[in-house]
């Protein structure tokens, strides 16, 4: 009953990848393109250039000008937007299934005719600057978190923020924009999925038409040619104080290998230890730190699982009126030794499987949402089978291997600490 | 243009109680949601208890009948049950997602959670304490400082001034008689409002609502409100807060959703400024002058009151001249009104894109439970798109005359905007 619907997968003749995942329940389809290039692959000192693209691909092409794609889809009473992730950028459409042939004439258009030359490219760096003042510069908490990272990743690119630093996104160009382009976006390092009302057999007819003629340039396939991380070996701590805070914060982060890295079974324990730490109301989080001890109003950890390169495993704590940070940092270092010391219990790890499993059937209620899971899996080196078979891994996962997982990820020493207080005015 | 025929089909499902459940039966995927809600939410707070329908609708799941808190929540993981409870200012509303196998241990705990829910100290204690830690957060947000600003000012001396999350000197005060109180008042059979989507048959789904929903008093016990006007038009409220961007939000009488000019106001503001990339503001704010990353309007309305609304965030020395370029947007709307072009986009996007809606189960439920909250027929989503096509340009000025004419806005801005004051 967890079984994924049958997907279409294959590629087209001049490289590009494509996925068909259907879904008949209404009339309508999910159109998206994926890049396999996202901030980590922005050039040194041109930090935020894979999202400032991601910002001028709606300014038009010779073809279709001055943002045409987007009118039309508006005409048709379709959504669109655009997405840049560390290791990928993704451009979709959702649009009623009589429009999708015209949806992959537009999308592919743009995938090698963007044209760039009036103001707007200056005008639309004014408005990366905004997004960048609205998410961070505004934000306490969003300045923690990008510290945090940049503290975390000492030498990979996971830690410069992917909308970019400041003073970098300031002097993009033109140039910069065109040469990005030209190196990524191409049809063989680009990934087709298209969901919804549609049948395998129509879409590779339509892709053909429309991407089939985009030609693939005579030179390599670019590369990822991204740094490895070092192992650090010292502990470090991030404090972020600010006027504007009324509620203080705590974060752990510790750097976790990902499904495509990750040896064993490491990567589905490290998920299922995620939701026994701190997933739900009855993790072991909540019930020490919300419930018994009442030094916390709130908890949770995660898992950064599809990530090409090192991911990241993190947990918080709100503290309740009165209780100082460090207290409550003592606090979670108990929590987490005891799954160091001892295994979870067998109602613990079969709650956890349970919620997980079901949260691929929840999927299935959505495409957009498939759509969205095949694209990260695709781009972050997974293969489409690994989604077919996470429920079985997840099932698998022991309480030995928590405990192994546990003791070989977070251990003490290895957690970048961030707090969140209020400054003296 | 063609459209492409909706395949939703709703059928009303009548219980033994007198429930009617509008249901789509799908078996597509092994889930069932279903959506309620009763009418009557945080406008029923006492003046003095501001908060109390929010913090009684988050102590719902958090014990019932023989069960704590903690083993309510493992009941529910045990089987990956989904339920919460949530509190707009007209509605108190639930939302129950299961696999189809579970379904009946979802109706089982549902039922408790709705009949017996166990308010007990500590867990309002803890509930408590996490809405006033969102509250503190909230005191130097920038969209929640403006929002609530806006609503104390519009609507100043009626219940809708209140903010629904309440007020950290309210939320001490509230005694586990106020929130037993709440919940009585509340819920009732007659003022409850039910939809399920998903893989579930008409006879289980009426079971399972009546044995959730039956026990209930027929009638709630709600204090009756008057509609109310908005106040402050004109009005400039700066909030100060050391940031390098303000948010900015006007603020203008709206329209009613049974207001016979509604959909036409609805096109005219899609074309406005609630329309994606393509409406009006979206061009001159952000397109052509890079002011801000977002720009957007809106029509919301509710059981009391109905505004029009506007906002985006920009550099605290480009807020002059952002709020100029929407204000002069909205003159111009004002005086001539849409343009054909501009009228038949916005109607091919609206109905075009009303499909889309009904693509999740969840989705689906969502939709039909706010086409009942507003009180519109059962076949209705196969209705809406022709009272889009329906709108004339004629309409549509004569809307936008009537909207935007005497254009005094209430204007919010936080942060520290140069030249507004």
């Amino acid at each position: 009953m967890t079984t994924l619907p049958a997907f279409g997968h294959f590629h087209l003749e001049n490289g590009l990848e494509v996925v068909v995942i259907p879904d008949h329940r209404a009339p309508v389809v999910t159109h998206m393109v994926y890049y396999r290039n996202g901030a980590a692959d922005d050039p040194l000192g041109k930090s935020g250039i894979a999202h400032f693209l991601e910002h001028l691909m709606f300014k038009g092409t010779d073809a279709n000008p001055k943002g045409a794609f987007s009118k039309i889809v508006s005409d048709v009473g379709g959504h669109e937007n655009a997405f840049t992730s560390y290791d990928y950028t993704a451009y979709f459409q959702r649009v009623a299934k009589e429009h999708l042939a015209r949806m992959m004439e537009l999308e592919a258009d743009r995938m090698t005719g963007l044209v760039l030359d009036g103001p707007e490219v200056l005008s639309e760096r004014d408005v990366v600057i905004e997004e960048r003042k609205m998410r961070t510069d505004s934000e306490p908490s969003g300045q923690l978190q990008e510290s945090l990272f940049a503290t975390l990743y000492v030498h990979h690119p996971y830690g410069t923020p992917v909308i970019g630093w400041g003073h970098e996104i300031e002097e993009l160009s033109r140039e910069d924009a065109l040469g990005y382009y030209q190196r990524f976006y191409r049809p063989d390092n680009a990934i087709l999925i298209v969901a919804g009302d549609v049948e395998e057999a129509e879409v590779r007819r339509l892709a053909s038409a429309t991407y089939g003629k985009v030609k693939r340039p005579n030179s390599d396939r670019p590369e990822r040619r991204r740094v490895r991380e070092p192992e650090i070996r010292g502990s470090r701590f991030v404090g972020l104080a600010d006027p504007k805070v009324e509620q203080p914060m705590t974060q752990k982060l510790y750097l976790a290998p990902t499904y495509v890295r990750a040896p064993e079974n490491d990567a589905p324990a490290l998920e299922v230890l995620s939701q026994i730490l701190g997933g739900s109301q009855t993790s072991r989080l909540y019930r020490a730190l919300v419930v018994s001890q009442a030094s916390a109003v709130g908890v949770g950890s995660w898992y950064w699982s599809d990530a090409l390169d090192m991911g990241q495993f993190g947990l918080y704590a709100v503290p309740a009126e009165g209780v100082s940070l460090p207290d409550l940092d003592a606090a979670m270092e108990t929590v987490l030794a005891e799954f160091r010391e001892a295994d979870v219990t067998p109602a613990e790890l079969s709650r956890a499987r349970t919620r997980l499993i079901a949260d691929m059937v929840y999927a299935q209620d959505s495409q957009a949402h498939l759509a969205r899971m095949v694209g990260s899996t695709l781009t972050t080196g997974g293969k489409i089978e690994d989604l077919a078979q996470w429920s079985e891994r997840i099932r698998q996962v022991s309480a030995a291997d928590i405990r192994r997982v546990a003791n070989r990820y977070l251990a003490p020493g290895k957690a970048v600490v961030g707090h969140l207080t209020k400054a003296a005015a | 243009m063609t459209h492409t025929k909706n395949r939703t089909r709703v059928s009303a499902v009548k219980t033994d109680a007198g429930f009617e459940i509008w249901h789509v039966e799908d078996y597509t995927v092994p889930v069932v949601s279903l959506e309620f809600a009763f009418q009557g939410g945080a406008a029923q707070d006492p003046g003095d208890r501001a908060g109390l329908a929010s913090l009684m609708a988050s102590l719902l799941d958090e014990g019932a009948g023989n069960l704590t808190s903690d083993a309510f929540q493992e009941a529910l993981e045990e089987k990956a049950i989904e339920l919460s409870f949530d509190v707009s200012r007209d509605r108190l509303s639930g939302s129950l997602r299961t696999l189809s196998e579970h379904a009946d241990s979802a109706f089982e705990l549902l039922a408790l959670a709705i009949r017996e829910p166990r308010f007990d100290a500590d867990a309002i204690d803890r509930v408590r304490a996490q809405m006033i830690s969102g509250l503190k957060r909230d005191e130097t947000d920038p969209g929640a400082l403006t929002r609530n600003a806006l609503y104390r000012i519009a609507f100043a001396g009626h219940p809708y001034s209140q903010p629904v999350d309440g007020r950290i000197a309210d939320l001490q005060n509230i005694r586990r008689d106020d929130v037993a109180a709440m919940k009585k008042r509340l819920m009732g059979r007659s003022n409850l409002i039910l939809v399920a989507v998903g893989a579930i048959s008409a006879d289980a789904l009426a079971k399972g609502i009546d044995h959730a929903f039956s026990g209930l008093q027929a009638q709630p016990d709600l204090v009756s409100l008057v509609p109310t006007g908005m106040d402050g038009a004109g009005h400039v409220e700066i909030i100060d807060l050391d940031i390098p961007q303000s948010t900015l939000y006007l603020a203008m009488p709206g329209l009613g959703r049974k207001h016979p000019d509604f959909m036409a106001a609805h096109v005219v503001n899609h074309i406005l400024g609630g329309g994606s990339f393509t409406s009006r503001m979206w061009q001159e704010v952000r397109e052509k002058r890079g002011l801000a990353y977002s720009v957007w309007s809106t029509l919301r309305w509710s059981a009391f009151a109905d505004l029009f609304m506007a906002g985006t965030a920009t550099s605290n020395e480009r807020v002059a001249e952002s709020l100029a370029v929407m204000r002069e947007e909205i003159a111009k709307m004002a005086e001539s009104g849409p343009t054909d072009e501009e009228l038949e986009k916005a109607k091919a996007y609206l109905t075009g894109s009303y499909a889309l809606q009904f693509d999740t189960s969840r989705k689906i439920a969502d939709h039909l439970l706010m086409l009942r909250a507003d009180g519109m027929p059962i076949d209705y989503i196969d209705r809406r798109n022709d009272e889009i096509l329906a709108v004339t340009a004629e309409k549509a000025r004569a809307v936008a005359a009537r909207l935007f004419g005497s254009a005094r806005p209430l204007v919010i801005a936080t942060g520290r905007p140069q030249g507004l004051a």
